[in-house]
């Protein structure tokens, strides 16, 4: 591995790595081939499903490709509205995929899908208790982040905007702030629109990005998907590499006239 | 017979219906499904010897898409 290599380390949660540092999540796919071709693409190691009742006759079909691409399961939380319901989800995903990893989601209306910090956090206490190795879809507040890395979260999941808006990263300043206080992954959760937004997100410091929206309702969504595992390689490696700092004013990038013989 | 609620919709069964039964009524899968009978898991390896009570409130609950 060389320095001009941009080699993304893996991202390391609890006790485990995953090779990217993207998670894709599988919600609006239009059917299970463009999803399959969008994971492919993406290049993720760990991706979510939901947790729902079943429908007459349903099939393991979104379990049947994610095993069969070999892409580890993250359930998730979604749709819930109480610590309590988000309690026995958890517990239900844990029984029906013999996974003790969560992504805890705890909403507070269906208009916003924003996070309920409250009943988050008690949620997040109940399940660490519980065994579970809890990543926390949360608020972009540093406060909340720190409360779910002392109740013993294994990540911290910051929206960067409304899930599904593909508004981006609306207050990066905050990602910086959890970043620099973290002594836990953070991953950005919501709100990507376009690779622009997956890039930022690592070059503010984030350990990964989980997005669905912005792939799987694309126009293209392979296409975007490798435009994702792209952006999140650049971003990881820009990062890495150290960005000059902001100047207020030009610092010429070629020797001084003063220097050269010819004026 | 009794009254159950599977998954909200309100279900008459036979006085010791087994739950390990009505799971086989509501899905073919096995694979990838769990289920709660009044806010508590009760595992796999359990419904076959749960038989329903008048009004258990039971959940069935399966991966789908999302997140």
């Amino acid at each position: 591995m060389t320095e001009t290599t941009a080699t993304t380390q893996p991202l390391r949660i609890a006790e485990r790595t995953f090779e990217s540092r993207l998670i894709m999540g599988t919600g609006g796919a239009p059917s299970l081939e463009i999803l399959r071709e969008a994971l492919t693409a993406s290049g993720t190691r760990l991706t979510t499903v939901a947790m729902r009742r079943v429908a007459t006759g349903t099939r393991g079909s979104i379990l049947d490709l994610l095993t069969e691409l070999k892409i580890e399961i993250l359930p998730n939380t979604a749709g819930c509205l109480t610590a309590g319901d988000a309690v026995l989800t958890a517990r239900l995903a844990r029984e029906a995929l013999g996974t003790s990893w969560v992504k805890l989601e705890v909403i507070a209306d269906e208009h916003t899908l924003l996070p309920d910090p409250i009943e988050l956090v008690d949620a997040a206490r109940t399940l660490v208790d519980d065994g579970f190795t809890v990543l926390p879809y949360t608020n972009d507040d540093p406060v909340l982040a720190r409360k779910l890395e002392d109740v013993g979260c294994a990540a911290v999941m910051p929206l960067g905007s409304p899930i599904g808006s593909g508004l981006g990263i609306r207050n990066p300043h905050n990602i910086e702030l959890m970043v620099a206080a973290a002594g836990v992954p953070v991953i950005l959760d919501a709100g990507i629109g376009s690779a622009s937004d997956a890039a930022l997100a690592m070059e503010l410091g984030c350990a990964g990005v989980l997005l669905a929206s912005a792939v799987t309702r694309a126009q293209r969504p392979a296409l975007m998907a490798a435009a994702m595992r792209d952006a999140v390689a650049a971003g990881y490696a820009s990062r890495e590499a150290g960005r000059i700092p902001r100047r207020r004013f030009a610092l010429a990038s070629s020797p001084s006239r003063d220097e050269s013989p010819l004026f | 017979m009794i009254t159950v609620f599977v998954n909200g919709n309100a279900v008459t069964v036979p006085e010791g219906r087994l739950l390990s039964e009505l799971v086989d009524a509501h899905t073919t899968s096995r694979s990838g499904v769990a289920v709660a009978v009044d806010g508590e898991v009760v595992p796999r390896t359990a419904w076959s010897g749960h038989p329903l009570a008048e009004g258990a409130k039971i959940e069935i609950l399966t991966a789908v898409q999302g997140g």
